[in-house]
Parts: structure tokens; sequence; C-alpha cells
């Protein structure tokens, strides 16, 4: 980066080498001297990593001390004479790399790369003259990292990535003297220790002691693509290391969301993309294997049920399927379902082809699972369903709430941020009815009872009524309806409430003084919060704190739902929902739609679409007969799949794209084979409203096609004058229908990887930091809605005494369907369970690792138990990506009445041995 | 290579803190309550009870503590004292001998006692070398459990093993709280409560200067500065008092402790006083089981008749760690860590304990604190020799008749020393050489014998006097054998942070054991271990093998 001269004016000026330089601010001697290009040798020290100093291979002389000093640690200090290169710096730097050389095993490497071997090289080395140490044994427990502790030189560096960046806290330093050494927790074998495989470890280690599993570390690699993630929301960058179209490793990239972390997924979770269990040739059902709702595929083996098909045949019968019952029984009989795994510009044309083809807004897609109330409720009442601030603005924040969230497992490299500012003295609290792995960094836990959202928040803002720390200004000024909501939060006292959540009720006035009293106090929340009849509710409820006490608008504040899916934020941006265009453009707003009719050239449906729970009913109902699903697995993801599989069945027509044989595609007329996420170009939107660029870094295999050539090619069958020529073309196109990202050029996000809207004027820096003057409503002011107590649909009772929660696990992606068949993830997590609190094993008289039956008054599952002592006794959870297990066999349909989203979150289930 | 098994459904990652586990750990909290600082009390709490730390309760306690495990195991450890035993792992034997086999041990036969115990000891007692005890006018000494056993030959250790009393003693003949406040005790403590201010506590600073005390725990960095400096800074500010006498060679503060607890205790209150600390921590070494619990009760004591208001003070137990005698290592210990020494800046004075400015002492320079201020600050420069000002305590140990402490004139030469105040050598040994600083201070032939013995007066012949353990070494001992125990020494108590002293301690340790040294090389050694380790303990650990090489070229 190029040196501004206000930074040199206030830089330190020293005497590097006899030369008079200037370090800038905030530099220690080892960056001023890299910056000036003498290199001094340094091992421990890392960039992005806290200076330790231990290594002392970069100690440098600086004038009237009496020992050597380490450059990494050190800041200079005006007219400080520093020399690198002395006789006596040169000897001692010598010296620690020959130590270091002779403990290392000669002719054994891990890596290409050993930062050791490199500066010894650059210092003209010669063989280490110190006889050598007793070695450790080789650990290669872990599926995904081996560990060769023979090559490790004690530096550290894995342990500072894995306590101080990551917060997995799974390394120490253990012992003393020469016998100190790297441990995983208490001395375990990797593979044995709590190590979450973030493989932080591994991207921090210099000489190759931690490296990726099974030597591919030693392969030469071919090429290096920056790319994304594809998993959660967080939308951490990435860099794909191939060798002949094959993903070697993965490593972190100093992305804006995740600087150079990853998580499991990420890191380990990209083979999939070649199981051999992939889609690579359009397949046709066979006119002997007619549809059935009972769930009996055979992966490895479609063939049984369908017949491989050419492209051209495919095709035809796919969208002449879709055309016939557009013809005969109108649009409104067809649905699509879009995915927010896709990019931005195949969601776009993906509506736009439900809007324009089939004629319908019929289209939704999983935002409607995860955050349609919050959504419905952001919207509603400030006028935007983005987030208000990024995760990374916990650093400006004091106070970090983080309610029906489980980071650690869900939004990982989140989590680590969430983890650094707890250990930076900011104070985090943390509610949920399950006490998760966050809940240790955090200060305050309320682990209140499930379903009772409302009742907590409303009695934590009846206490901040009650303390007089409203912030009476920002209502005045940015809200409207306090009045209201101070009526109806009256009857919420903390103390009345406590039997009602759980949570004491000095617990709940505390709470409201840490937060309405912080300095900034920010909100994340997730599908704990959204996944209730009552979601839109809960997310009003904290939509309502924050504004009442003026927490948002400024750094440090806000609201964050945090995103799932790694493009659910840009899904729905772009219009992938049934009642709005993109940028949340309702399609029953006249105005708008004579805008897009313009856009696109044709008349559209005023009436707003159905939603995904919805659609199944209407197929149920025979209103929907035919649908093209994306890149969706709703037979997995939607709620109480017995009702929707019966519905996939009952369609007469039914189109999938996808890269595997999903549940969904069990059920299909027609299977497209896709493109995976590697092998495509496209932008993302991560959960910070951050429009990142995915870069294609592989070929697809066999016949398999990209996602947009499919829809367009689809589009055109069913009668759209389409010509795009790539991802390009459609961002520009959607720069037009979107005022947030107009100002966003696709040669910039090629350049930076990464934009935030809103930007809506070409070379506007992006708002990381919303609403900080008004609201987007009508008076730009925010609406206080009050939000009253009520239950979830289905309450435990005698018959179904356990309440059932669902939700994911850190390996598993929502259906599994990629990380099922990513050979480590599968490996860490192979096969279904629940986790229940070891007294309630005991109450149903098994023990961890016994079969048991959850049944519900939907459905029924058998299932491996597992402890789990965050969990109260009387819940159940139960993760939804093991299709031999579904969770969402058991789970309630009831829908939110605002947001549309199914109640995942809560329903009555019995257990028994099985 | 391959991939390992696939994981069980019942599994976790990693251990699981139990039910019953977490119950069991709770008991060794502070009622039930655990602070993340105490953790090694807590440990001590678990070694003391059931002689070893089982994983599960440290997977328990991390719990407990909102740490992680590894943050548990890695302090555990660090700390010798401590014995953890996995899962299904046999359990210790229930009782630990340990006898030092330090510079001044070994040259009373630790060495052979160690060998006839191994043999004459069964499997239920495990007998474990360990650095210097802090007993050395009584070498060889044994410890049978906590129990110390002096001038220990065979006979007596068994004696003590089979005796089934395995405790220390309270010191019996220490000037408790009763008898020191009838001598006038706490009289001056209760004065400047009562009737000082700023005058009077810049006064009292000013005695310091004028008597220029200087930090006794070896580094001699002068009193009153410190105090200065300390004070300068916002609060706030803690003090931590130094009793981690681990320098092999020096007893001195124990010798204090045993008889006038009180002195120190009113120097440190004093000093807490003029300086303006929040809080105090006193960091005792394990070793001193006896001097802990005459501290324990004094302590109490005073709490329930304070002279004056006392800030909180906290007494803390080390767990075998050398290193934990450098301050920052020591504060570290103290926070609940691993004693690994911090990088300066910044300067302890500025921020140490958890943070905060910090007054770092050692006991011993406290405990002078009140003579000086009662008799005056001329009276301590009034002594003095060879052209030195001052009283030291000579912690002296080695071949001489009379080991032990002896408060000398600052500056008396060795010689003078050994006739003077220990009777003279023993018969049949004559000077050869002597450690005028315990193992780090290095080897001084006795051809130098003649040096006054006092800060700086050393540094000239690479050597210092640090902690004035002086041990004396005569014509029937080896130089290079002794040169070698101290590096063995440096090697195991090193903290394994900076390469130059966890690897250079072991690597010189090895070179040293070969018949050939090669001199050049281990030159090339010291200068690196010198120049750019992180503490003093690596910078020091050259010394004892430069000196042998430097003062006796005969030996080689």
């Amino acid at each position: 980066m190029p040196v501004r001269s206000e930074d040199l004016s206030q830089g330190t000026p020293f005497t590097l080498n006899s030369r008079e330089v200037v370090a800038l601010p905030g530099e220690s001697l080892l960056q001023a001297a890299q910056r000036q290009g003498v290199e001094i040798p340094h091992l421990c020290h890392k960039e992005g990593l806290r200076p330790d100093g231990n290594c002392r291979a970069c100690v440098v002389e600086i004038e009237g001390e009496r020992v050597l000093a380490p450059s990494c640690c050190r800041a200079p200090t005006a007219g400080m004479q520093v020399k690198t290169d002395s006789e006596r710096a040169r000897h001692a730097q010598k010296m620690v790399l020959e130590l270091l050389q002779s403990d290392a095993v000669e002719g054994r490497g891990y890596t290409l790369h050993s930062e050791l071997d490199q500066w010894s090289e650059k210092l003209e080395l010669g063989k280490p003259r110190f006889p050598g140490r007793s070695q450790p044994a080789s650990d290669l427990s872990h599926p995904a990292i081996s560990v060769n502790l023979d090559a490790c030189i004690q530096c550290n560096r894995c342990l500072r990535a894995c306590r101080e960046e990551q917060g997995n806290d799974v390394i120490g330093y253990a012992g003393r003297s020469d016998h100190a050494r790297i441990v995983f927790d208490l001395d375990d074998a990797m593979g044995e220790s709590s190590c979450v495989a973030c493989g932080e470890c591994v991207q921090a280690c210099p000489t190759g002691a931690l490296m990726p599993a099974n030597g591919v570390g030693l392969l030469p690699v071919d090429k290096q693509v920056h790319s994304v993630c594809p998993y959660c929301g967080v939308g951490c960058q990435l860099t794909y290391h191939i060798a002949d179209n094959r993903i070697l490793f993965v490593e972190g990239r100093d992305g804006p969301a995740n600087n150079n972390r990853l998580c499991v997924k990420g890191r380990y979770g990209f083979d999939y993309v070649s199981h051999r269990q992939r889609l690579t040739v359009p397949l046709i059902r066979r006119d002997d294997a007619p549809k059935q709702a009972e769930m009996d595929m055979d992966f490895d083996n479609p063939l049984r049920d369908f017949r491989e098909a050419s492209w051209e045949e495919a095709l035809d019968r796919a969208a002449g399927g879709l055309a016939a019952i557009r013809n005969t029984r109108g649009p409104s009989a067809l649905a699509g379902f879009g995915s927010a795994k896709g990019s931005n510009e195949e969601a776009y044309l993906f509506q736009k082809l439900v809007r324009t083809g089939f004629e319908t807004n019929n289209v939704d897609h999983c935002t409607r699972l995860c955050h349609a109330s919050s959504v419905a409720a952001l919207l509603q009442m400030i006028g935007s369903g983005a987030v208000s601030n990024p995760v990374a603005d916990v650093s400006e924040a004091e106070v970090v709430v983080l309610i029906g969230s489980n980071p650690t497992e869900n939004h990982p490299v989140a989590a680590t941020f969430f983890k650094n500012a707890a250990r930076a003295g900011k104070t985090l609290i943390v509610m949920d009815p399950r006490r998760t792995p966050i809940a240790r960094h955090a200060d305050h836990v309320l682990q209140f009872k499930p379903d009772t959202d409302v009742a907590m928040l409303n009695a934590i803002m009846h206490s901040v009524v009650q303390q007089g720390l409203v912030d009476d200004d920002f209502i005045t000024r940015r809200t409207e309806g306090y009045e209201a909501l101070k009526e109806q939060l009256a009857d919420y006292s903390p103390e009345s409430m406590e039997p009602i959540c759980g949570i004491p009720a000095e617990t709940l006035h505390e709470v409201a003084r840490i937060f309405a009293k912080a300095s900034g106090a920010m909100i994340f929340w997730g599908m704990g919060v959204s996944q209730h009849v009552h979601g839109t509710d809960n997310a009003r409820c904290l939509i309502n704190l924050a504004l009442i006490t003026g927490q948002i608008g400024r750094p440090g504040t806000g609201l964050h739902p945090l995103r799932g899916q790694n493009n659910v934020q840009g899904a729905s941006d772009v219009g992938l929902i049934p009642m709005v265009y993109p940028d949340y453009q309702r399609v029953d707003n006249t105005e708008v739609r004579k805008k897009f009719e313009a856009l696109w050239g044709q008349p559209l449906d005023p009436k707003p679409g159905l939603t995904v729970v919805e659609i199944m009913h209407a197929i149920h109902d025979g209103q929907i007969r035919g649908m093209y699903v994306m890149g969706e697995n709703p037979a997995m993801s939607d709620p109480n799949l017995n009702h929707t599989r019966a519905a996939l069945a009952a369609l007469d027509h039914l189109v999938v794209q996808d890269i595997f044989m999903t549940e969904t595609a069990h059920y299909a007329d027609v299977i497209l084979p896709a493109s995976a996420f590697p092998e495509k170009t496209g932008t993302f939107t991560n959960t910070d409203r951050r429009v990142q660029l995915g870069r294609q870094a592989l070929d697809s295999p066999g016949e398999a096609w990209q996602d947009l050539a499919i829809i367009i090619e689809m589009a055109r069958l069913l009668g759209l004058d389409w010509n795009y020529s790539g991802p390009r073309e459609v961002f520009n196109e959607m720069r037009q229908a979107m005022p947030s990202i107009a100002g966003i050029t696709w040669d910039r996000l090629e350049a930076e990887s990464a934009v935030t809207y809103p930007c809506e004027q070409e070379g506007d820096p992006g708002d990381e930091v919303i609403f900080t003057e008004q609201f987007p409503r009508d008076g730009g002011k925010a609406l206080l809605v009050p939000a009253s107590f009520r239950n979830a649909d289905e309450l435990p009772d005698q018959d179904y005494p356990l309440v059932l929660i669902t939700g994911r696990q850190l390996e598993h992606w929502h259906t599994g369907a990629m990380t099922r068949r990513a050979r480590v993830l599968d490996a860490i997590e192979p096969e279904a369970v629940a986790t229940l609190h070891p007294a309630q094993m005991a109450a149903i008289g098994v023990q961890p690792g016994d079969a048991i039956r959850l049944r519900s008054r939907r459905g029924e599952v058998v299932v491996r138990a597992r402890t789990d002592n965050g969990l109260r006794e009387g819940q159940v959870f139960l993760p939804f990506c093991y299709h031999e297990a579904a969770a969402n066999l058991l789970t309630n349909e009831a829908l939110d009445p605002d947001g549309k989203i199914p109640e995942f979150k809560f329903c009555a289930v019995q257990a028994e041995p099985a | 290579m391959t991939a390992k098994a696939r994981r069980k459904a019942a599994s976790h990652k990693g251990r699981q803190a139990m039910a019953a586990d977490l119950k069991q750990v709770r008991q060794y909290l502070d009622q039930g309550k655990g602070a993340r600082d105490r953790l090694i009390e807590y440990l001590h709490r678990i070694q003391d009870d059931l002689g070893r730390l089982p994983a599960q309760l440290l997977v328990a306690l991390a719990e407990e503590l909102r740490l992680s495990q590894t943050e548990v195991f890695e302090v555990a450890s660090f700390y010798h004292h401590f014995a953890i035993t996995k899962e299904g792992e046999p359990a210790a034997p229930p009782l630990t001998v340990r006898v030092c086999d330090s510079v001044s041990c070994s040259l009373a036969g630790a060495e052979v006692l160690i060998e006839q115990l191994q043999l004459a000891l069964g499997d239920g007692v495990r007998v474990q070398r360990v650095p210097c005890v802090g007993r050395c006018e009584q070498a060889p000494m044994a410890v049978v459990g906590m129990r110390p056993v002096e001038n220990a030959g065979l006979e007596d250790v068994v004696a003590a093993v089979e005796s089934g009393s395995h405790a220390d003693v309270i010191p019996p003949h220490a000037r408790d709280y009763a008898a020191y406040h009838a001598d006038g005790g706490y009289g001056l403590l209760r004065k400047l409560s009562e009737h000082g201010d700023e005058a009077a506590s810049e006064r009292i600073i000013e005695s310091l200067d004028d008597a220029r005390l200087r930090g006794l725990g070896g580094a001699g960095f002068p009193a009153g500065h410190k105090w200065r400096i300390v004070r300068g800074h916002e609060g706030p500010r803690l003090m931590a008092v130094n009793i981690d006498e681990g320098e092999p060679g020096t007893f001195k503060d124990r010798y204090y402790l045993e008889r006038d607890p009180h002195r120190f205790l009113e120097g440190m209150l004093i000093a807490a006083r003029v300086v303006g600390i929040d809080s105090i921590y006193i960091y005792l070494r394990d070793e001193y089981a006896g001097v802990r619990a005459l501290l324990e009760r004094e302590l109490d004591v005073l709490r329930a008749d304070p002279p004056c208001p006392l800030p909180p003070i906290e007494l803390r137990r080390g767990a075998g760690a050398y290193i934990c005698g450098e301050e920052s290592a020591m504060i570290e210990s103290i926070e609940g860590k691993r004693g690994m020494p911090r990088l300066r800046p910044p300067y302890i004075a500025e921020r140490g304990l958890f943070g905060r400015p910090t007054l770092v002492h050692n006991m011993e320079t406290l405990y002078w604190v009140p003579e000086i201020l009662e008799k005056g600050a001329d009276w301590f420069v009034s002594h003095g020799r060879n052209g030195r000002q001052g009283l030291r305590s000579y912690s002296v140990s080695g071949r001489v008749k009379r080991p032990g402490v002896h408060l000398a004139p600052a500056g008396i030469s060795v010689r003078e020393l050994i006739a003077e105040y220990c009777a003279g050598m023993l018969e049949g040994h004559a000077l050869k050489a002597y450690f005028p600083g315990g193992a780090s201070g290095g080897i001084l032939p006795a051809s130098l014998g003649d040096l006054p013995l006092d800060f700086d007066t050393l540094n000239d012949y690479g050597c210092f006097i640090g902690s004035a353990a002086i041990i004396v070494l005569s014509d029937r001992d080896s130089v290079r054998e002794q040169a070698l125990n101290a590096m063995r020494f440096f090697a195991h108590e090193s903290c394994g942070q900076c390469t130059p002293c966890r690897v250079g301690t072991a690597k010189a340790a090895q070179l040293m054991a070969l018949s050939h040294w090669d001199q050049p090389l281990l030159e090339e050694l010291c200068q690196v271990m010198e120049d750019a380790s992180i503490c003093g303990l690596g910078q020091a650990a050259p010394n004892p093998l430069r000196c042998a090489m430097k003062y006796f070229p005969e030996e080689f």
C-alpha cells in the first residue's frame, strides 16, 4: 500500500542501519524496516497475529541498550539508533536459526515453504553444529490436519491463531524448558481433542509441523484462485490452491469479514465437488418409475428411477412441461424456488424468469425459512431488511448482545469476532434457551425458557423505561409510536415475567442497565429468534430495544440478524421473494410495477405470490401443478416433511436443477446437472451487505452446465428473448433495477473483491453503517411496534412432553447435500445424532450412543443420543442435515403471520429407546 | 499417512465436564466460587488433597473458571509441584521425597543420597531430584512430603518417611505479633497512618535514597526511586512481594521470615502507604511451607487487630518454578498463568499485575525499611567495607565451617567473610572458587577472593552479586562440574519461551556433559543467550560457564 504523506508526518524518525528513516504510527521496528526494504529474519511474527517476540530471530541492536531487542515487538522512538545487521545482531539472528535447525529433522520436510529453511538460506547458515533433541511422535489422529511436532519450533503462532484469533482455545503451550510443547487440550491427540478444525493453526505454522492431512501440502500447485466461501452468510474470503482441476487445500484471505480466518467447512469442505455422486448428465424420469411420496431413493443409483438424456431433450422436457401448465392452467399454477446458495446473478435471473416467463410472483427461497420474520419486522419498523452495522463493528461496541444464535457452529468466523470482543473486555450478553459454546466467553448468560423471547425482551425494555434509561432525544427525533409502546410495556415488569421466561428479575434489570447505558451496544440474532410463529414479534422487540435506547445509527451499535446462507442477503435483495422485486420494491405498488415492466419489457402480475410453505399447501390444494427448483432442497428443509414430500410427489411437473441427487430431485421429472460453487463466477452478498466476487476455480465435471446458462436456456425455451453473455452483463442489468448497488461496477469487484452497499453512485465508498441520519421510511422515522407475548403453536403435553429444537451442526451445511459429501466433514460428524441433557437421557433410559426414537404428531425418526450439558431437561436438539433421520419429519409447519416462517425451533415430541 | 476412523455418535469433541466432577471441584474453590487468577491456589488444594491432579478435575475446574481446558493444563504442567494424571493412568505414589541436587547440596553429597534413597525406598515413595529448596546451609537437603530433613543422610530420610509425619512445622522462634507490638513494632506505620502527609511520604522516600537501599532480590534497583516511579502512575496501584527465593544458594528471606515476619510486614505496609497501594500480593515459594503457615497465622492476627486500616493482602503460593522469581514471571503466576516473563517495555512499574502500575519488591528490601526509618539512613550507610556502604545479608554455603545467613558490611570480600563470619574453611579444604551470587552470578577464583562483594563491583569480572548467595568451593571440588550443575539447573528451570534460553541452555548442558568442551562453540552460544534472551535467566545462564572457561583453564 502506498504511504500517505500525512502518515509520514506523524511518524517517528529514527536511524536504521545508519539511514535516517521514518516509521509510520503503530509500526514496529520490524515493520518499518520491512517497508524500507531491510530484511530481518523472523519466525514467531506473522502479520495479523499479536507479536510475541519469543523466537528472537529478529533481534536488533539499539544503541544504549544492554541487550538486543526483538524488532517485532519494539516501537521505534524518535532518534533511536537501530542496527539490524551489526555483527552482534547478525550473530544472534543466525544462532537462533541454528539452534532451531539443530532440532529440526534433517530431510523430513512437511511443507515446501518452511520459513525456517528460507531464512536459514538467506543468512547462508551452514550445517547446524549442535546435538539434536529427542523428537515427539507424529499425530495423525485428525482427518483434516497432520501434526508433526518434530518440525515444531515452539513459536506459538498456532496457539495465538487458535486462542487469540479464532478463540477456539484448543492449543496450549504446556510444560517447561526444552520440554515445553504445543498440546491440544490436556496433551491429547488432536483427533481426540476439542479441536473444531478451523485450520487457523495450519495457516499460521511456519514450518509444516501442522499441515493439511495426507501430504497435500507437499504437492505442487498450478494456480491459486481468490474467491469466497460457499457456506454461511459471514462471507469469508479464501484462496483455492489447485492442481489438475482439483482443489488441494484452501487458505483464508484477508477479507473484511474474516481477517484471513475460516472455519472447518470453508477450509475442508470443498471436495464435495468431486464426489462420486455428482450429477454429470441430464436425467429424465423413467416411465416405469412413477413418483411416490415415500423417500426410498438410492443416492448411488439415480438410474433406478431416471434415465440419462441429452441436454436438448432434457431442457425441452423441462421447459415444455412448465410452459404447458402455464398455457393450460395459467401462470398461478406454477412456482419456482431459487436458492440462497446461488449467486446474485443466478437469483436475479431466476426470479425474472418466474416473473416474466412463468408470469407469476410465486417465487421464493429459503430466506422464508430463516429470516423472513426478521425482515418483516425490519421492513415494517425501519424500512430496510438489511443489517445496520457489519459484524466486525463489534470492535467499536461496548456491549454485544447475542440472542437465539449459536455462532460458534452456525457463523463460526463471526463468532471469532465476538470472542475477540469479549477478550478485549467488551461485555458479551448471550440469551438462548441452549447454553452454547459462546456462553463461556459471555459476561451474562440468560438461558431463558424456549418460546419466551417476547416476555423476556419486553421485561428488559420495561426495566429500561422504569430506570429512566430511555434515550428521549433519539426517541423524539428518530422514532414514532413510543407512547403506545410504553403503555404496552407497563404490563411486562421483570418481576412478573421472571416466572414466565425463567430469568431472575434482577438479571433483567441489570442487563437493561448495561445495554441502555453502553456507549455502543449491538444486537445480533439468529434463527432462534426468527423461526417461531411469533418470530416477527421477537424481532420487533429487539428493534424496539435498540430504538428506545438509541443504540442504532452509529458505529458499534445497531441490529444485525446474522444471515444464514452465503447469499441469502443477496438473493433477497435481487427479489427472489414473492412480494417484492429487486431492492424490496413491492409488486403491488403500481408505480414500481410500471418501472419493472419497462425494464423487463412486458406486463407483470400485480399480485404478490405465495411463500414456500404456502406453495406446498397450494400443491395439496391442486392449485400449483408445476415447479422449477434451482438448488433448493425443500424435501429436507421444509417443515412437516411428510406433507411437503407428498406435495412434491403430487406435482404434474417438477424440474430440479442441482449438483447432486437431492431428496427433492427424488420427486423430479427432469433433473438438470448444474455447477458447484467453485465452478462458476458470480457475486454473493454477505450478512454485512458486502457484495463479494466468487471466482471460478474449476471446470465442471461431465456435461454439467453453469447454472446461469441453464436458467437462460430455460428462459429461451419459455419464450423469453434473453441474451446474456455472462454474470457481468446480468450484474449490469441488476444495477439498473437496484439503486442500492447502482454504484458498484464489475471492474471494481474484480479489483477489490468486496464492495459494501448502499453504493448508489460509482465511486461511493459503500456505507458500512447505515441509518445514521434517518430511516428509509416515509418521514424518515422508525416505527416502534409493541409485541405481545404468546406461546408457540404446539406446546408439550402429556403425550408429547419434550420440546424439540432443530438447528445445525458446525460441520454440516443445512440439508447436508454438500457437507455430508465432503470427506473431512463427514469423518468428523458421520451420523445422525440428537442431543439431550444427561438427566433427560437417564429419564428416557438410554446411554450416550444408544438409538432413540423421536416422534411428533407428524412423523418420527430414529437417531443416536449424545449428551449436551447446555440443554435443559425437557429439551431435545436435532440437527436437520441428516436424511436418515430428517428432523423436519417432526417439525410443525405453523407459520408466523407476518413473516410466513415456520416454527422450526419449537414443537412437541416424545422420546423413547429405539 | 491416512485419516483416522470416523467419529462415534456418542462422542464429543474432547472432554466434557461431568456433573460429579464439577461438584467435587467446587469444594476446592473459595466458598464454591472461583476466580481465574487464583487457579494455582485451586490446583494446590486438589494436589494437596489427592496427591495428584486428575484430568477430569482439570476439565471441571476449567469449566468453573470459564477457562479453556488447555489453559488449565498448560498452567498445571508448567509448575513442577503438580502431578497430572490422565484417565486410566496409575496414581503417583502418595509420598514424594524431594532431594535437592543444586550446587550446595551436590557439594554435600546429594548424588550419593539420591542413589541410596532410590534403592532404599520402595514403590510407595517417589524420589525426585529438585532444584534448590532454599536451605543450603543445611546441605544436603531432602524434603519428605513437606517436611525438610536437614543435613540429610539415608537414615534420617528413611526415619522421616517412616515417622508418618510429613508436614513442615511453623518456625517456633518467630517473634509474633504480640511480641513485635510489645517491642514497639508497627509504631512507624501507625504514626504514618495517623499523621502521615505528603511531606512525610516524601521524607520516607528520601531516607531510602539516603540509605541507598537497593533491591535485595538481586537486581539492585534503588528502592526509593522505584517507589517514586510507581507513585507517579495513576492508580489503582498494586504491590507484589517476591519471596520466591529460588536462586541456588539463597536462603536469607526464609531466615528472616522464620525469625521476624512482622518487620517485613510493617515495611511492606509502609511501602503500601507511601506509594498508595490498593492491594498487596505476597508470592511465597511453595518449598517454604512452614513459613507459609507462619505468615498465614500472623496475617490473620494482624487483620484481626490492625494497627491501621489495611489494604487487602493475599498470600500466594508458588508451585516449584525458579523463573517465578523474575518479577514479570511472578506477576504472570499471581494472575494464575504460566510463569513466563514478559517483554519489556512496558515496565512493571507502569503496567504490571492485572495491567496496573505495580510495586514489586523482594521481601528483604522491605524488611530493612522500618529499621532504616527508625535508626536513620546514616546508621545504615555507616556500615560497609572496602569502600562500600550499607549492610548485606550473605547466604553462605559450601565448604565453610559456619554456613548460614551472615549480616555483614556490604563490600566485604569472600576471604574476610569466611574468616570473620564463617569460622573459616572446613578442615582440609582450601578456597578454590566461589559463586558470589548464586548459580547465575558466575564463579570467581580464589585469586579474586579479595574483591568487595557488592552491587556493581563484580561486573568487570563477568559476575554479579545478585541475592548475595555465596557458595564456597574448595580444592576438592570441580568448577567444571559445578558449572554444568548450574547449566542443568537453568535448562531445567527455563520457562521455555524464547529460543536462546530454551534451546540454548539445553544445548549448552548437552555440550558441557561431553568430556571435551567445544569452547569456541560454547562461547558463541553464550553470546546469543546473553544478548537475545528475554529475561535475566537466559541472559545470566552463561555466567558460570564462561567463568569456568575463563578462570579455570586447568580443568580442561
